[in-house]
């Protein structure tokens, strides 16, 4: 056979020696530790992204919430002010409407009071004109009855209206 | 998923080529040899033939080119580590022999020209090879045939020089993350990084699936290995230039790797779809044997496609440069050094590519042997 095929007995004594103390001194010296540090640096840089990723939705969720959190206040806000208007509303229209009751009450009072005041009135009137009639009659009568022959007149007249009756 | 069932019927057809294709491999290697050693012998007397001419001459300028030698020379290992010109770095020598080990220093052959005797035998070097000199001086065949040649040769020497290239980076590397544990890379880091998180994320994650992380040590080991002495064999000046991830020989150390991991992983499904699979009973003969097959043939597979793919682009760059010498033209250069440096640029493609692909098929056959079937 060509000796390029035949393997000499010394190279793969050699090989066999180089290649062994090579791969167990690079799986000692060199492999492990820089296959470890690889897949270390590799978990950390995995591990820091996750982080990262983390904290992204951290940081929306803490968005979001300051948000909904901005958006209660705000519809708390507006809902404060909705009731106060409210009441505000409500406090004016309760007003108007006491006043107004109360308004018409004394209305009604001060016509009760004018219409008893005028009945008063009138009854004062009345028995002022009554008293004043009678004085004036009275004057009239005794003005007129001063002499006997008007007197007499007087009979006499009250006599024919009798006796027309 | 639902692409397994068109994938599985590639894979049993990809086991029927490949057992198809060791039944020709074994076959034909026979062949092979005899063709083989009548070139061998034949290129010994040209090249015999050529040192005769020379040493009677003395001309260097009329010997002969010959692009298959320099290449061959090339690819294949060395005893020396080929500088520049004449110059070579020796290399050390180990050899187990009946008498016991011997250590020297390849020096002492002086390119081959010279035996070296030691106080256990006598050494010369034919053809790049250790033999064992006799004492009557010709080759003792006997008891060459027990000596088991261990030498630090180019390709080793270029691999300990990647493995150290290795350590120092990525132990550095990983010291960096302990002392920046938690920041972000920098530096080396930076450029490692990413290569270790492609390795993790589209190799073993989708492959393998949540069990993965036991496999990676031996994912990134494989994958570095690969392709920092794929690109080291790029460069052309020492201490890179040597083949040595187109090396049949590491190759198949690697795939055994790949094998026994698989293999010691595999689940009760995994075995169950090798020794039991579900078609009809009078299929067993057929099918238990091409699953077994297939168990060698996957990794036989990376063997070859590593091996292959790296010696071929080295031929190629090599064939490319000796066209030079070939046409002894300067002429030739511009056109040479154009091809070379598309190919070089290819190469670099390759050479991340071969590293991915036989890491990926790993993680792909651990990632079958360990599924579980619900």
């Amino acid at each position: 056979m060509n000796p390029l095929v035949l393997p000499s007995i010394g190279l793969v004594f050699w090989t066999t020696v180089a290649f062994v103390g090579l791969l167990i001194l690079l799986k000692k010296f060199a492999w492990k530790p820089i296959l470890a540090a690889i897949h270390e640096r590799e978990q950390n840089i995995d591990e820091a992204l996750n982080k990262a990723e983390l904290a992204k939705q951290e940081m929306t969720r803490l968005t979001a919430q300051n948000e909904d959190l901005l958006k209660s206040a705000r519809a708390e806000r507006d809902l404060i002010l909705k009731e106060a208007k409210a009441l505000k509303d409500s406090i004016i229209n309760e007003a108007k409407t006491s006043a107004h009751v109360e308004g018409a009450k004394l209305i009604e009072k001060a016509k009760i009071e004018i219409e008893n005041q005028k009945k008063a009135a009138l009854a004062e009137l009345k028995n002022q004109v009554s008293s004043l009639s009678l004085d004036i009659a009275e004057r009239v009568l005794r003005n007129q009855l001063q002499d006997k022959a008007k007197q007499e007149d007087l009979v006499a007249n009250l006599l024919k209206d009798v006796e027309l009756n | 998923m639902d692409c397994s069932h068109v994938f599985k019927f590639k894979v049993n057809r990809l086991i029927v080529v490949f057992a198809l294709f060791l039944a020709f491999f074994s076959v034909a290697s026979p062949a092979f040899a005899q063709v083989d050693s009548a070139v061998v012998a034949q290129d010994t007397a040209v090249v015999a033939a050529h040192a005769e001419e020379a040493a009677h001459g003395g001309e260097h300028g009329s010997k002969k080119f010959e692009p298959t030698k320099v290449i061959m020379e090339h690819i294949a290992d060395s005893h020396m580590w080929h500088l520049w010109g004449h110059t070579s770095l020796p290399l050390p020598v180990i050899v187990y022999t009946q008498a016991g080990l011997d250590v020297f220093s390849s020096g002492n052959f002086h390119h081959g020209e010279h035996d070296y005797t030691s106080a256990k035998n006598t050494y010369r070097l034919v053809e790049d090879q250790v033999k064992i000199v006799g004492a009557d001086g010709q080759i003792d065949e006997a008891a060459t045939a027990h000596l088991y040649d261990i030498s630090i040769t180019k390709n080793v020497a270029a691999m300990f020089v990647a493995v150290a290239l290795i350590l120092i980076v990525f132990i550095s590397v990983a010291g960096a993350y302990k002392k920046r544990v938690g920041k972000s890379p920098k530096g080396l880091q930076s450029l490692i990084e990413p290569i270790i998180v492609f390795v993790r994320d589209d190799i073993a994650k989708p492959n393998i699936g949540h069990g993965y992380a036991k496999f990676m040590p031996y994912l990134l080991t494989v994958f570095f290995f690969i392709w920092i002495n794929n690109m080291l064999g790029l460069v052309p000046i020492f201490p890179g230039g040597a083949n040595v991830t187109g090396n049949i020989a590491l190759t198949l150390v690697l795939s055994l790797g790949t094998l026994l991991i698989v293999n010691l992983n595999g689940n009760k499904y995994y075995w169950k779809h090798i020794l039991l699979p579900d078609v009809p009973w009078w299929l067993y003969p057929i099918m238990i044997p091409v699953e077994l097959i297939g168990i060698i043939s996957k990794p036989f597979a990376l063997m070859i496609r590593l091996f292959a793919n790296i010696t071929a682009g080295h031929i190629i760059v090599l064939s490319l440069i000796s066209l030079i010498f070939i046409f002894e033209t300067l002429a030739m250069a511009p056109v040479s050094i154009a091809f070379v440096l598309f190919m070089d640029v290819l190469e670099l493609l390759v050479a991340f590519l071969q590293a991915f692909i036989f890491t990926l098929l790993t993680a792909l056959f651990i990632g079958m042997a360990v599924e579980e079937h619900h």
